[in-house]
């Protein structure tokens, strides 16, 4: 999917607005800090517009394109200028660079939403594609199960993430059964489905759990809100989730960089 | 809001050893097409993309190369005809039949006639449709319906298979793959030299030669019009390429996308019927050209849709597919093919299948794999959106509703409190709250502790201290 319009532009200073992402912001509010701490570790001047809300995805994929381009002007009012946009979601990123301009096709401001289309990254995808970082310093002795979000297919997103990955010291990225298909969550999909949703749930935990890593490691907080919540479910699994910027955070604190 | 959507309910209850089969056959079709891309060409999206051009392009010049099709195959010696529905299709068919004085059909797979239901049209009307594609005869004995493009009788094990054989007496009950496959055989070369015309449908049209590319594994098609006199061949609109060397590139894409071949085993080009001096083959070639909707397609937003070419790639890569099987989809098409096409060709009926487009996690693997490079995802995110203002309570069974949470997500200060407000989901009253798609979600999964606000509070004492 080509999830990145060409014309996207390279970053011109080290400023940048944070788009925290609405899940990170109810429940995950570490990830968004490792994210931050991550960024400004890489002397990028951090900027949180305060009356951000959500990308607007929810309705975009149920549908109801009129709410969430209501939602999606707010979003355009909040992230105004010439920065560029980072979001530690390859699910919120796509939806900034495809499913805007897709929902506004037929719109008159069609334009300002490319214009932020034009602008918004991912977060690895940002660190390596945007910045020119490609090895990460510091230390994560840790095994971990790397589960590339479907968002970030063709974007570039998971391949950055797993070349920063690979630079860190100690730590090991498992190899499991079909790690190309999708986790089953898919927003109100894992709402609306929740028997197809569960059994690809299953699935993947089965795949992930038999390489016994450490850790599950994803890049979107959705997809590990679906598996964590399924994983909880059952008294008799447990395995611990990280944001793929936590793990990069803890490397570098592990290695006493940060 | 109804809380379960149909496709769902079918996952839900379908018996597990069918799930599993549908699951592991196509995991394994779909991990040897991957195989086998990667490990001949540098770059298979390039083909992908190029293949997909080829029929964007043929698609928004259709006029002409429909003509020109007309002409081509009229100047070979073949008689052209251009049916609007499914209906005018089968009386076309049934009337070069009648005229012809032809009882006795053989017919090789077509989707097409799947769609029209021409086997059954045909028999109520006194000609005698036999399917000569090993799975769909046993779909056509079976009284069943294909669930699969390629793999029609996906749904079925060899022991439903020998059981079908002994009811309609091609022998006593015995489930070997082998002797399926020989009863079959022997039953078919019969009817083969039995019938009066062979049907056929058609992979690809060549506009510029007039010729029909027609691709199997088992060579029935070519069985269909070795001892026929007559051939016809039915064809949905969508199907012309340009050139005949376009060929070399869809042949490469449809073998190695459908089954993970390199090459389908048995190709035909046919290129009019029987000429002066020819030894066999049928005196008349009729090439029915059937639109059925696909002009609506053509003038949708969804025209891409129309580049498909049948191979069952994203049916056997999508993983909602593996869990529901083809029946779920309660159409002609099934996946994610048939998400997208079932509630366009349905036309007024638009409202029966709208729900068809929510049956995905917009995982986006079909594009990935798709041989033209279909954007299926935005196709499907298109249709939810048509189904949202056409047939809301069809399309939104299960899904929450979005207005409230739009005016919240569009005023800060509400946000904010409803960021303090979701600390009560972290004990038992809360997390009882009657909300449908709360206790949906918590039926298989643990809501994790809610911290609404807390980055926000991280992030304005860090900017303080700073």
């Amino acid at each position: 999917m080509a999830l990145h319009p060409q014309t996207r532009k390279k970053p011109a200073g080290k400023r940048l607005f944070f788009m925290a992402t609405c899940i990170c912001d109810a429940f995950f509010d570490d990830a968004a800090r490792a994210a931050v701490e991550v960024l400004e570790y890489l002397g990028c001047e951090v900027v949180f517009p305060e009356g951000q809300t959500c990308c607007g995805q929810p309705a975009f994929n149920s549908g109801d394109w009129k709410a969430s381009r209501k939602v999606m002007r707010h979003t355009m009012e909040v992230f105004k200028g010439e920065e560029p946009v980072v979001a530690p979601s390859g699910s919120c990123a796509a939806m900034l660079t495809h499913g805007a301009p897709l929902e506004f096709e037929e719109e008159e401001d069609l334009g300002k939403v490319q214009d932020l289309a034009g602008r918004s990254w991912e977060l690895s995808d940002y660190i390596v594609n945007g910045l020119g970082i490609t090895e990460w310093k510091g230390r994560f002795p840790h095994k971990i199960a790397f589960h590339r979000s479907c968002h970030s297919r063709g974007s570039g997103s998971a391949e950055a993430a797993t070349q920063l990955f690979s630079s860190i010291e100690g730590l090991e990225i498992t190899e499991f059964g079909e790690m190309d298909q999708c986790c089953g969550f898919g927003g109100t999909f894992s709402v609306g489905f929740p028997n197809i949703s569960a059994a690809m749930g299953r699935l993947k935990i089965e795949h992930v759990t038999a390489t016994k890593p450490d850790y599950l490691v994803s890049g979107d907080m959705g997809c590990l809100l679906h598996l964590g919540g399924m994983i909880d479910k059952e008294d008799s699994q447990s395995l611990p989730r990280l944001h793929l910027a936590q793990v990069l955070r803890d490397s570098l604190k592990n290695g006493g960089l940060l | 809001m109804k809380t379960l959507q149909e496709i769902d309910q079918h996952a839900r209850d379908i018996a597990p050893d069918r799930q599993k089969a549908v699951y592991l056959v196509t995991k394994t079709v779909a991990e040897r097409r991957k195989a086998i891309f990667a490990h001949d060409y540098p770059d298979p999206d390039r083909l992908r993309r190029l293949a997909g051009q080829i029929k964007q392009h043929t698609l928004e010049h259709l006029d002409h190369y429909l003509e020109l099709a007309e002409k081509k195959f009229t100047e070979n010696g073949a008689k052209v005809h251009f049916a609007s529905d499914g209906v005018s299709c089968n009386q076309i068919v049934l009337d070069i039949l009648q005229k012809n004085h032809c009882r006795k059909v053989v017919k090789s797979k077509s989707m097409l006639s799947e769609e029209t239901e021409l086997n059954d049209f045909l028999n109520k009307n006194g000609v005698e449709s036999l399917e000569s594609d090993l799975g769909e005869l046993i779909v056509q004995l079976d009284h069943d319906r294909p669930s699969h493009i390629i793999a029609p009788i996906i749904h079925k094990n060899r022991r439903e298979v020998a059981e079908c054989f002994e009811r309609e007496g091609l022998g006593a009950y015995n489930d070997e793959p082998e002797v399926i496959t020989r009863r079959a055989r022997n039953f078919l070369r019969k009817k083969y030299l039995e019938a009066d015309a062979g049907l056929t449908g058609a992979n690809f049209v060549v506009a510029e030669s007039g010729r029909l590319s027609i691709v199997t594994n088992e060579g029935n098609a070519r069985f269909c019009m070795a001892g026929t006199r007559l051939h016809i061949a039915i064809v949905g609109i969508e199907k012309i390429i340009p050139r005949d060397r376009d060929l070399a590139l869809f042949h490469n894409l449809i073998a190695r996308s459908g089954t993970g071949q390199r090459l389908t085993v048995y190709n035909q080009f046919i290129g009019g019927p029987k000429a002066k001096g020819q030894p066999h083959g049928p005196e008349q070639m009729h090439v029915v050209f059937v639109d059925n909707r696909r002009t609506e397609v053509l003038d949708s937003n969804c025209r891409e849709i129309l580049r498909c070419i049948r191979c069952g790639a994203c049916q056997n890569i999508c993983p909602v597919y593996r869990q529901a099987s083809g029946f779920a989809y309660r159409s002609t098409y099934g996946g994610p093919v048939g998400s997208v096409l079932s509630p366009l060709l349905a036309g007024e009926k638009f409202a029966e299948f709208a729900d068809l487009p929510k049956a995905s996690s917009l995982c986006g693997a079909c594009n990935e794999v798709c041989p033209v490079d279909i954007p299926i995802p935005d196709l499907l995110l298109r249709l939810r959106d048509k189904g949202k203002r056409e047939a809301p309570d069809k399309s939104g069974a299960g899904t929450p509703p979005m207005g409230l949470w739009a005016v919240m997500a569009s005023q800060p200060l509400a946000w904010k409190t409803a960021l303090r407000l979701g600390y009560a989901l972290n004990y038992p009253p809360g997390q009882a709250f009657p909300i449908p798609a709360l206790q949906a979600w918590q039926s298989v999964r643990k809501f994790p502790r809610w911290r609404g606000g807390r980055f926000r509070d991280w992030m304005k004492t860090r900017n303080k201290n700073k």
